[in-house]
C-alpha cells in the first residue's frame, strides 16, 4: 500500500468512518466556494489611508503622500540621496515607463545579490495591519520584494482596503487563481533571535518605505 | 534528532545550575508574556476569534481525508507535487530522492519542526549535502551543533556573549559584540548561501485547500529568500495543517502573531502555489510538499485528538513555571513545554517519557492562553492516567501512595503523625521560623527556605481557640 494511502486509511479508522459520501462531499465544496465569513478585527475608521500610515509605521516602517505616478523617480532618488544609496535600482514592470533622472541605472529584471534598491506597484493595502500585498508575476518579480536592503512601494490609495477578506474577494474576482507567489509585508525584515532584542534587517529590506499615490 | 527525553531528570538538574542559561531564560520572561497579554488586552475581539479558530480546526479534522484531497488537487493543478510520509524514515526517503534528482550540492532551509521531527538534516548531511540554516536562532545553533530550544526562537537559550564566540569561530572574522554587528555578519555569510543554493526548503504553518497555497509567517524574510532563490522549493507539514479556505486562514492569522511574540503580525506571510509560472523571470522550478504523518492519524479520534488543532505558536511554553525554569534542551525532543510534553509520548512512545507529562504542577496556565483553546493539563493528566494503567508508575511513588493512603484513611493515625511531624520541623527550625535546608530532600531548599511551623498542628490550634480543649 503506497503511503497515501495507508495514510488515508488510517485517518478514516481514526475518525470511524468510511470515505464521505457524495452529500457530505459536496457541501464541503460548497464551504469552500462560499465560505463562511467569521469574526474580523473591529477597523471603523473613516480614514483608511491614515490607519495604513500609521499602522505600517508602528513596525519602523516610513510613507509618503506622492499626487501622481511620475513624482515616484524624484521620490526614490531624493530617499536613495539620504540614505548614500547609488542610483541604480530594480524596478517592476507594473509601475510602466517611469522617466528617471539622468545617471540611475534602471533593471527591470530579477535582483541580483549587488542589488540595493527595488521599486515595486502594490496589489493592494491593508489597513486592518497596515500591510502590503504583493503578487508575483513578470511584472512583479518577487526577489525585487527581498533581495535589496531597501524596498519602495508604491501603493495607490485606491487600492487600500478594510480587512485581509477585501483582498481574497478582489482575488477570486481576479479568477486566476492563487498568484504563485502572495506575499504580506508589514514592514522592515526584523529579527528577536539574539536575546530576544528587535534588530532590523535580518535578511529581506532593512528599510522600507511605501508612497502612497493619490 | 537524538531522543534524550529518557535523561529529563538529570538534564533539568543541570538546567537549573547553568549560568548561561539561567540568564538567558530570565531576559526572555517579560519578553513574549507581557506583550502577549498587550496584544490580547488590545483586541476586542480575540477570545472570539480563539473560539472560532477551534472550531475551524475541529470542522477540518473531522473531515482530514476531504480537505487534504482537495489541498493535493489545488497543488496539482498549479504545477506542484504532494508526497504523503508515513513517518520520519518515509520522509526522508522522499526529500532525499528530490535533492538526488536536483542534483543538489548546497540546500537552503527555513525554520521547521516538522524537519526537526524527520530528523532530516542529519539524514542529508550524512548523504554529503551541505545544509545551511537561514533562520538566525536556527543557524546559531546550527553553529553550537544544539538542537532548538523553542519552537519559534530555537536559539532562546543562548546568550549575545555566546552568538558572538560561535560567529567568531565559525566566520574567521574579528569578534564582535554588538547585536546589530552580528545580525549584519549573519546576513552578509548567509546571503551567498541564498543565491547558491539548489534546494531550498521550508515549513509550511498552513496550507490552504481552496488555492493549494502552503503558508509560512516570519519576521526575518529568509524562509522568502530560501524559497525564491533555489532551483527546487521543498515545503515541509503536518498532515494537520490543511485549512479549508482564504477566509478560514485570516482568523488564524490574526491570533497566531498574536499569541506567539505578541506583534499585531509578523513582517512577512508568504503564500506559495506551485513552480515559477510562465513568464516569471524568478521563483523555483520544482515546488513540492511533503506531508508528513507521523502518529498525527493515530490521534485523530483517540482522547488526544484535540492536540491536533495545534498551529505551533509557542504559547504555553512561554507561560509554562517548568520551561522558564529549565528550557527547552531538558525535554529532550523536537516540541518542548506543555505542548512537546503532550505530543513526544504520542509521538515517540510511552517508553523513555515518563517524566515529561509528570513535570507538570497543572498550573493551567498553557491552556488559558492557548489560541486554539486546547486542554493540555487535562491531556497530561490523561497521559498520566495510561502511565498508571500500563503500570509504569515507579515503585518506590507507589508504595508511598500506598502508605499515604493507609494514613490519610485512618484520622486517629493522620493527625497522630502531624502531630510528631509538626513538633520535629519546629525544634529543627530551633526558633527561627524557617528551615534552611532539609536533610531529605535538600534540592528543595536550593533556591527557597522552608517556613517551618510553631509545634502545634492546625487542628489544635483551632480546637484551642475553640476552647475545646
Ligand atoms: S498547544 Fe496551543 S499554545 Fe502550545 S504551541 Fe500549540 S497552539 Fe500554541
Amino acid at each position: 500500500m503506497s503511503s497515501r494511502d495507508s495514510i488515508f486509511k488510517a485517518i478514516r479508522q481514526g475518525l470511524g468512518r468510511g470515505p464521505l459520501d457524495d452529500a457530505a462531499r459536496s457541501q464541503l465544496d460548497a464551504r469552500i466556494a462560499n465560505p463562511p465569513q467569521h469574526i474580523r478585527a473591529t477597523v471603523d475608521d473613516a480614514d483608511l489611508i491614515t490607519r495604513f500610515a500609521q499602522r505600517f509605521e508602528s513596525r519602523s516602517g516610513t510613507t509618503e503622500r506622492i499626487a501622481s505616478l511620475a513624482d515616484v523617480p524624484a521620490a526614490v532618488a531624493a530617499l536613495a540621496e539620504s540614505y548614500a544609496i547609488a542610483p541604480s535600482a530594480v524596478v517592476g514592470t507594473a509601475l510602466g515607463e517611469l522617466s528617471w533622472p539622468d545617471g540611475w541605472q534602471i533593471d527591470h529584471g530579477a535582483a541580483t545579490i549587488d542589488v540595493m534598491l527595488g521599486v515595486s506597484l502594490a496589489w493592494r493595502g491593508i489597513a486592518e495591519t497596515g500591510s502590503i500585498l504583493m503578487l508575483s508575476g513578470p511584472d512583479c518579480p518577487i526577489t525585487h520584494n527581498f533581495v535589496p536592503e531597501t524596498h519602495v512601494v508604491v501603493l495607490p490609495v485606491e487600492h487600500i482596503v478594510r480587512h485581509y477578506e477585501d483582498c481574497w474577494v478582489a482575488l477570486r474576482e481576479r479568477g486566476q487563481g492563487a498568484p504563485r507567489a502572495m506575499n504580506f509585508i508589514s514592514g522592515p525584515s526584523r529579527t528577536g533571535d539574539v536575546e530576544q532584542t528587535i534588530e532590523l534587517g535580518a535578511h529581506g529590506p532593512r528599510r522600507m518605505h511605501v508612497l502612497i499615490l493619490g | 534528532m537524538e531522543f534524550r527525553s529518557p535523561e529529563f531528570k538529570t538534564r533539568a538538574v543541570h538546567a537549573l545550575h547553568d549560568a548561561n542559561l539561567q540568564k538567558a531564560l530570565s531576559n526572555t520572561k517579560a519578553g513574549f508574556v507581557v506583550k502577549r497579554a498587550q496584544a490580547a488586552a488590545e483586541m476586542p475581539e480575540f477570545e472570539a476569534l480563539r473560539d472560532t479558530a477551534a472550531e475551524i480546526k475541529n470542522h477540518v479534522l473531522a473531515n482530514l481525508d476531504h480537505y487534504l484531497e482537495k489541498y493535493e488537487a489545488a497543488v496539482t493543478a498549479a504545477g506542484g507535487h504532494v508526497h504523503y510520509a508515513t513517518d520520519a524514515e518515509d520522509a526522508r526517503r522522499i526529500i532525499l530522492g528530490i535533492c538526488k534528482k536536483a542534483n543538489a550540492k548546497r540546500i537552503t532551509k527555513g525554520k521547521s519542526m516538522v524537519s526537526e521531527e524527520m530528523g532530516l538534516n542529519e539524514a542529508l548531511i550524512a548523504d554529503g549535502y551541505e545544509v545551511v540554516e537561514t533562520d538566525l536562532g536556527e543557524y546559531i545553533i546550527q553553529l553550537a551543533d544544539e538542537p532548538p530550544s523553542h519552537i519559534i526562537a530555537p536559539a532562546i537559550h543562548k546568550t549575545k556573549d555566546q552568538v558572538a564566540d560561535l560567529f567568531a569561530a565559525a566566520h574567521n572574522k574579528p569578534r564582535k559584540t554588538d547585536r546589530a554587528e552580528l545580525v549584519a555578519e549573519a546576513r552578509e555569510v548567509l546571503r551567498e548561501k541564498y543565491f547558491t543554493a539548489e534546494v531550498g526548503i521550508t515549513g509550511g504553518n498552513f496550507l490552504v485547500a481552496e488555492t493549494g497555497s502552503s503558508v509560512i509567517v516570519t519576521n526575518e524574510g529568509n524562509g522568502d529568500l530560501t524559497q525564491t532563490l533555489a532551483k527546487v522549493h521543498i515545503v515541509t507539514s503536518g498532515i494537520e495543517r490543511v485549512i479549508p479556505t482564504l477566509d478560514d486562514l485570516s482568523v488564524f492569522l490574526r491570533i497566531l502573531a498574536r499569541s506567539a511574540t505578541g506583534q499585531e503580525t509578523e513582517s512577512y506571510t508568504t503564500f506559495s502555489t506551485g513552480p515559477r509560472r510562465e513568464g516569471d523571470i524568478d521563483g523555483p522550478e520544482e515546488y513540492h510538499v511533503v506531508l508528513l504523518d507521523n502518529g498525527r492519524s493515530k490521534m485523530l479520534g483517540s482522547r488526544f485528538q484535540d492536540m491536533l488543532r495545534c498551529i505551533r505558536c509557542g504559547a504555553c511554553m512561554n507561560h509554562c513555571p517548568v520551561y522558564g525554569s529549565i528550557g527547552g534542551h531538558a525535554y529532550g525532543w523536537v516540541y518542548p513545554g506543555p505542548m512537546g510534553s503532550v505530543l513526544t509520548p504520542l509521538i515517540k512512545g510511552m517508553d523513555g517519557t515518563y517524566d515529561l507529562p509528570n513535570a507538570c504542577t497543572l498550573n493551567g496556565r498553557c491552556k488559558s492562553v492557548c489560541p486554539v483553546r486546547i486542554p493540555l493539563p487535562d491531556l497530561l493528566r490523561e497521559i498520566r492516567h495510561n502511565q498508571f494503567r500500563q503500570d509504569m508508575t515507579p515503585k518506590r511513588q507507589k508504595q508511598a501512595l500506598k502508605l499515604w493512603r493507609y494514613v490519610a484513611e485512618r484520622p486517629k493515625l493522620y493527625h497522630f503523625a502531624e502531630r510528631i511531624g509538626v513538633r520535629i520541623l519546629a525544634s529543627m527550625a530551633n526558633g527561627k521560623g524557617k528551615l534552611r535546608s532539609l536533610p531529605f530532600d535538600p534540592g528543595w531548599t536550593g533556591a527557597r527556605d522552608l517556613p517551618a511551623p510553631t509545634g502545634r498542628t492546625f487542628l489544635e490550634l483551632w480546637q484551642a481557640k475553640r476552647g475545646d480543649k
